[in-house]
């Protein structure tokens, strides 16, 4: 086989290659593979991470939400529960407010009556005194019967 | 058959296809191809140059320009293809080699894809760029266009894949004395038999071993291209039937290509991997 100068020539581009493949190409190359190599990884991280803090999230969100109907229905239940105490507590007052009228107008009747009575038999005793005084004028002055009237008046 | 000029026998239409086109200086200035047959050593291959400097700087372009433009954003299909080369390479190189050494993985790149560039070229129809050659020599510059020679897969040289085959070797010396000093010397020659009687058999032994490893690299590159081309040349020689053949061929030789240019940049990193171990 023939070699030959051609061998020098080939060596020397071989060198320069090498050389140039070694400054200029590999290492922007492999710089930027690598560095995207961990920026994937790092949004990947980020993603999982992102999605466990969803689901962390929504578990939270869930139990809030049950929290919150179970409070509701608390309050909806007590509130029930006071509503009748208070209808029970007003009807309550309501039959004492009654009794106490109720009352308070038989009292109020009672006393009108005993004056009525009161004045009517007043008014009988005048009447019969002036009657008595009338027959008695016929009869007899009044001075001297005077006393009987009385007993009359005080037995109406 | 050639595609210009008159007849050619078989064997020399081979021998055409085969040779290499030389330039040398004689006395009277600049010389080609057969005038070159007394310089001896200081012939010059051109063709086998300046197709595989074309191609080596044809990978570096295209290499550097998508190291200038990456970045670490969304890649673009080119630069996703250029990046999977160079991870390709990377890991090849750091499943193999296990130190620090910032030469070796752009040293397998560069060995890679210029030797897959170069071996490509064997898949070019044979004729077309030797005739074009022709033809250009011709209506140019007058010569016969039989005696314009054009081998265009360069790894057929051997002045190639010596260059290249030398070049892994001088840096396997170079890191051998460099990582183990004096105890590369004592590599050679205390071993298989550890004992001074047997320092002359030992380095026999060692030195066969240690030459043989670029001896191997650049012969086993240039036969089975050297091998390759040549089957495509018979083949070119049969007539119609070459259609056929030439594409079963071609099929084959895709595999044969990538395999050949991943053999030399695996050796190459074993052996200068094998130079930083001590043992």
């Amino acid at each position: 086989m023939n070699i030959n100068a051609t061998l020098i020539g080939q060596s020397i581009a071989f060198i320069v290659f090498v050389l140039f493949c070694m400054k200029y190409v590999w290492p922007h190359l492999l710089g930027a593979i690598e560095e995207r190599q961990k920026k994937i990884a790092d949004g990947l991280a980020a993603s999982d991470r992102a999605e466990k803090d969803l689901e962390l999230a929504q578990k939270k969100a869930t139990e809030q939400m049950k929290e919150a109907k179970a409070q509701a229905a608390d309050i909806i239940e007590q509130a029930k529960k006071r509503a009748t105490q208070i209808v029970d507590e007003e009807t309550q007052r309501g039959h004492e407010e009654r009794a106490k009228i109720i009352d308070q107008g038989k009292a109020e009747v009672e006393a009108e009556r005993n004056r009525v009575k009161e004045e009517l038999r007043k008014q009988v005793a005048t009447l019969a005194v002036v009657g008595a005084e009338r027959i008695l004028a016929r009869e007899i002055d009044s001075a001297a019967h005077s006393d009987i009237v009385e007993k009359l008046v005080t037995e109406l | 058959m050639a595609a210009s000029g008159g007849e050619l026998t078989g064997s020399q239409y081979i021998l055409h296809h085969l040779t290499n086109a030389k330039m040398c200086s004689t006395d009277t200035g600049l010389a080609f191809n057969k005038a070159c047959a007394d310089s001896g050593f200081w012939v010059w291959h051109i063709d086998t140059l300046g197709w595989s400097i074309a191609l080596g700087i044809l990978f570096l372009a295209i290499f550097r320009s998508a190291a200038k433009k990456a970045d670490t954003g969304v890649p673009g299909k080119f630069q996703c293809f250029i990046e999977m080369i160079v991870e390709f390479v990377n890991d090849t190189v750091n499943s193999t080699f296990h130190g620090r050494n910032p030469v070796i993985a752009p040293l397998a790149l560069t060995i890679f894809m210029w030797v897959l560039l170069m071996n490509i070229m064997d898949i070019i129809p044979i004729d077309w760029l030797p005739a074009t050659a022709g033809l250009i020599g011709a209506s140019f510059f007058g010569m016969d266009s039989h005696d314009v020679y054009m081998k265009v897969v360069p790894t057929t040289d051997l002045n190639l894949t010596f260059a290249l085959s030398i070049g892994v070797f001088v840096l396997m010396i170079y890191y051998s004395f460099k990582v183990k000093g004096f105890g590369f010397v004592k590599e050679l020659s205390m071993n298989p038999f550890n004992h001074w009687a047997f320092i002359p058999v030992n380095l026999v032994l060692e030195l066969v071993t240690l030459f043989a490893k670029p001896l191997s690299l650049a012969l086993r590159l240039f036969g089975n291209l050297y091998a390759a081309e040549l089957i495509f040349i018979l083949i070119a020689m049969v007539g119609l039937f070459q259609l056929p053949l030439h594409f079963i061929w071609a099929t084959f030789h895709i595999l044969v290509i990538p395999l050949q240019a991943f053999i030399f940049m695996m050796l190459s990193i074993v052996y200068l991997s094998m130079a930083h171990e001590k043992h």
